[in-house]
C-alpha cells in the first residue's frame, strides 16, 4: 500500500496502549531496568522507555524467543507420541517503541527462517506481530546503520513509524496493511499533516563510515586471511553476548527435557562464538580456535547472507559492540576490512 | 606511559617475552586488552585508572598461548589469578613475566611466584567497600528475600556465558553446562536453567574466586554475579582457613581428602 502520513498529539500516546490493551493485544515495548533496557510486556505507556537510545537486547524475541517449546512428547511402550506446538495459537502482538534497526532486523530473520525449509514457529509469530517503531532522534558512536543501508528514519520492516516533530506532535507514517489495521483503532486521534514535513530534520545524524559493497566483497575474499581474523579476535573471549543481543543472529539449538514418561523439545538461542557450536561427536572441531569462530560471525553476515539470501545480516545497531565485555567493536572491524588494499 | 612502553619494548627486543598482554585505547572511551608482539604494537600500550580488566584469563586462551612466552600487566586480581592458576597446575613458575602496576603509576617486576606471594602477603586483597555493603545487605535478608532477589536477577540472564568466559578461573575445556547427555544443568535459559547454572558456577568457584569482578563486568544484562561468589569467600576462609590466590602451592580444601578429616558434619 502507499504510505499514509498523519499527525498524532503526544498527549494522546497513552491512549494508544490503553486501546491496544482493551482490544486484548499484548504489547511488547522497551522497559528500563537499572542499567539495561529490556523488551517486555507493558500495560501502559508509563512503563515504556521511549527515551532509551536502544534496548539492550534486540526485539527479535517477539518472534524468536530465547527459549521456545516446539514439541510435547510422551514416551509410550513402542512409540513416542508427539504433539507439536501449533504456531497459530500465538496471539496478535504489538511491538511498540522499538527502533528502525529492530524493525528492519526482522527482514534478515524473515530471509533466514523463510528460506526452505520454512520455519513456521518464527514465521507465524512474525506474521502476527505488528511493529510500531520510533525513529531515532539521537545516536551514539556505536551506531552505524547508515553504513549498512539503514538509517535513523528507515521505515523498512515497520508497520507504523512515529517521529517526534515537536514537543507536542508526532508524525505518523502508516506503512503497511497491518499498520493500517492497527491505526484503525486510533483514527479519531489522528489529524492530517499540514504542508510538507521534512522528517530528516528530526533525525539523528549517523555518518556513513564504510562502503558496504567494498566490505562485502573484501570479506568474501578474506576467508583465508588467517592473520586478519586472528588480529581482530585475540581479545575475544568466546562468549555469546554479541549473538544474543543481535537483531539478526538466528542460530539455534534443540534440547529435550524429560522425566521418565514425558518431555518437551525446546528451541534455544545458540552462537557461533561458542566452541561447542561446531564440536563434533568425534571430538574434532572444524572451528577449533576463536579466530575461526570470529571469522564465521563476520563471514555469515557479510559474505554468506548477501550471497545466499540477498541481504546483509547486520543492521548497524551496534548492540554487539556495546554488550561486548572486551570491546570487540564491529564498526571498527568492518571499517578495517573495508580498508584492506589487496586481498 | 613511556616507562611502560620502554620496558615492554626492551623485553620484546631481548626476547625475555614473545608477547606482552597489556591495555590499549579502545572504542569510545573504553580501554581494552592488547597483545604487543612488536615495538610498534608496544608503542600503543596505555596504563590509566580505567585499566581494570583482569588480564590473567588470557593466559589460558589457546591462541594467546601459541604466541609464545607471555608478559602480563597485572593488577592485584591478576596476581591472585596467577597464584590460583599455579595452585591448580595451570601455570608454572617462570612461565609468565609479570609487570605489576603500582598505585603510584610505577611498575614492579615479578619474576618468580615467590616474589608475588611475598607481595600479596602484605597487600589488602579484600573486596571493595561498596561490594561489602551489598554483601551485608544480602546477608541481612531472610532466606525468602534473598531467594526472590536472585530469582529476579537471574530472570534477566540470557545464558550468553559472558560471566564464564570472562572468569580467569573458568578455564575448563568442557564445562558441565556444555554436557547435554545427560543434562546435569538444564541447557535452556529458563527459570530453572538460569538458577542451576549460576548456583553451579558459584559452587565451583567457592574458595577459588579471586574477587576480580570480571563476571559482573562482563554481564550484558547487568546481573551482579560477583556477589554470588564473594559471599562465599568468608565462609570458606572461616571454615578452611584459606583465601584463594595467595599461594602458588596452596592445597585447596574442597578438592582434597585426608583420612583424618573431621566427619562431624555428616548426619
Amino acid at each position: 500500500m502507499e504510505k499514509e502520513l498523519k499527525i498524532l498529539k503526544y498527549n494522546d500516546l497513552p491512549k494508544l496502549i490503553e486501546r491496544f490493551r482493551t482490544q486484548g493485544y499484548p504489547v511488547l515495548a522497551p522497559v528500563r531496568k537499572n542499567k539495561v533496557v529490556e523488551i517486555e510486556t507493558v500495560e501502559s505507556l508509563d512503563a515504556v522507555a521511549l527515551d532509551a537510545l536502544l534496548s539492550t537486547q534486540s526485539a527479535k524475541k517477539a518472534a524468536f524467543p530465547k527459549v521456545e517449546k516446539v514439541i510435547d512428547y510422551t514416551l509410550g511402550k513402542n512409540a513416542v507420541q508427539q504433539v507439536p506446538v501449533n504456531p497459530e495459537t500465538h496471539p496478535e502482538t504489538i511491538l511498540f517503541g522499538v527502533r528502525p534497526c529492530d524493525a528492519s532486523g526482522f527482514k534478515s530473520l524473515d530471509a533466514i527462517f523463510g528460506d526452505t525449509p520454512r520455519d513456521e514457529f518464527y514465521l507465524k509469530k512474525k506474521e502476527k506481530t505488528t511493529i510500531v517503531s520510533f525513529s531515532c532522534p539521537v545516536a551514539d558512536s556505536y551506531c552505524f546503520c547508515t553504513s549498512v543501508g539503514g538509517g535513523p528514519g528507515n521505515t523498512a520492516g515497520s508497520d507504523i513509524q512515529f517521529t517526534a516533530i515537536s514537543k507536542e506532535e508526532l508524525l505518523v507514517e502508516i506503512l503497511t496493511e497491518k499498520g493500517a489495521k492497527l491505526a484503525s483503532h486510533f483514527t479519531d486521534l489522528l489529524s492530517d499533516t499540514k504542508g510538507d514535513i521534512d522528517k530528516n530534520k528530526f533525525l539523528a545524524e549517523v555518518k556513513v563510515v564504510f562502503d558496504m559493497n567494498a566490505v562485502v566483497g573484501k570479506t568474501t575474499a578474506s576467508f583465508n586471511n588467517t592473520a586478519l581474523w586472528l588480529e581482530q579476535s585475540l581479545r575475544c573471549i568466546g562468549c555469546g553476548a554479541c549473538a544474543f543481543v543481535c537483531p539478526t543472529c538466528a542460530c539455534f539449538d534443540f534440547q529435550d527435557e524429560q522425566n521418565t514418561k514425558k518431555g518437551v523439545r525446546l528451541r534455544l538461542w545458540d552462537s557461533c562464538g561458542f566452541s561447542l557450536f561446531t564440536l563434533h561427536t568425534s571430538g574434532h572441531n572444524p572451528r577449533e580456535v576463536q579466530s575461526q569462530r570470529w571469522r564465521q560471525r563476520i563471514m555469515h553476515k557479510f559474505a554468506y547472507m548477501p550471497e545466499q539470501l540477498h541481504v546483509v545480516g547486520c543492521e548497524g545497531c551496534g548492540r554487539c559492540s556495546r554488550a561486548c565485555p572486551v570491546d570487540m567493536n564491529i564498526k571498527e572491524h568492518l571499517t578495517s576490512i573495508g580498508e584492506i588494499v589487496t586481498v | 606511559m613511556s616507562e611502560l612502553i620502554n620496558k615492554v619494548t626492551q623485553l620484546l627486543n631481548d626476547k625475555t617475552i614473545d608477547v606482552f598482554i597489556g591495555y590499549e585505547k579502545g572504542s569510545a572511551d573504553r580501554i581494552r586488552a592488547a597483545f604487543a608482539r612488536t615495538a610498534e604494537q608496544a608503542a600503543k600500550l596505555v596504563y590509566t585508572a580505567s585499566c581494570t580488566q583482569n588480564l590473567a584469563g588470557y593466559l589460558m586462551k589457546h591462541e594467546v598461548k601459541k604466541l609464545g612466552k607471555p608478559g602480563l600487566l597485572a593488577n592485584v586480581a591478576a596476581l591472585r589469578s596467577i597464584m590460583q592458576l599455579a595452585s591448580e597446575f595451570q601455570v608454572k613458575d617462570g612461565e609468565v613475566y609479570v609487570l605489576f602496576a603500582n598505585a603510584d603509576g610505577s611498575f614492579t617486576e615479578f619474576t618468580s611466584f615467590a616474589s608475588i606471594e611475598a607481595y600479596l602477603g602484605t597487600t589488602d586483597v579484600g573486596i571493595k567497600s561498596d561490594e561489602q555493603e551489598m554483601i551485608a545487605r544480602l546477608e541481612a535478608m531472610s532466606v525468602q528475600e534473598r531467594w526472590l532477589f536472585w530469582n529476579k536477577e537471574f530472570d534477566k540472564c540470557i545464558k550468553c556465558y559472558a560471566c564464564r568466559a570472562a572468569c580467569p578461573m573458568c578455564y575448563c575445556h568442557r564445562c558441565t553446562t556444555d554436557v547435554n547427555q545427560p543434562q546435569w544443568i538444564p541447557v535452556a535459559s529458563h527459570e530453572r536453567g538460569n538458577l542451576d547454572y549460576h548456583l553451579m558456577r558459584a559452587m565451583h568457584l567457592a574458595g577459588r574466586c579471586v574477587n576480580c569482578g570480571e563476571c559482573a563486568n562482563a554481564c550484558p544484562m547487568d546481573i551482579p554475579l560477583n556477589l554470588l561468589t564473594y559471599q562465599l569467600i568468608d565462609p570458606i576462609k572461616n571454615t578452611f582457613g584459606a583465601t584463594a590466590g595467595m599461594k602458588a602451592d596452596a592445597v585447596y580444601a574442597l578438592s582434597t581428602y585426608k583420612p583424618d578429616d573431621k566427619e562431624n558434619f555428616i548426619i
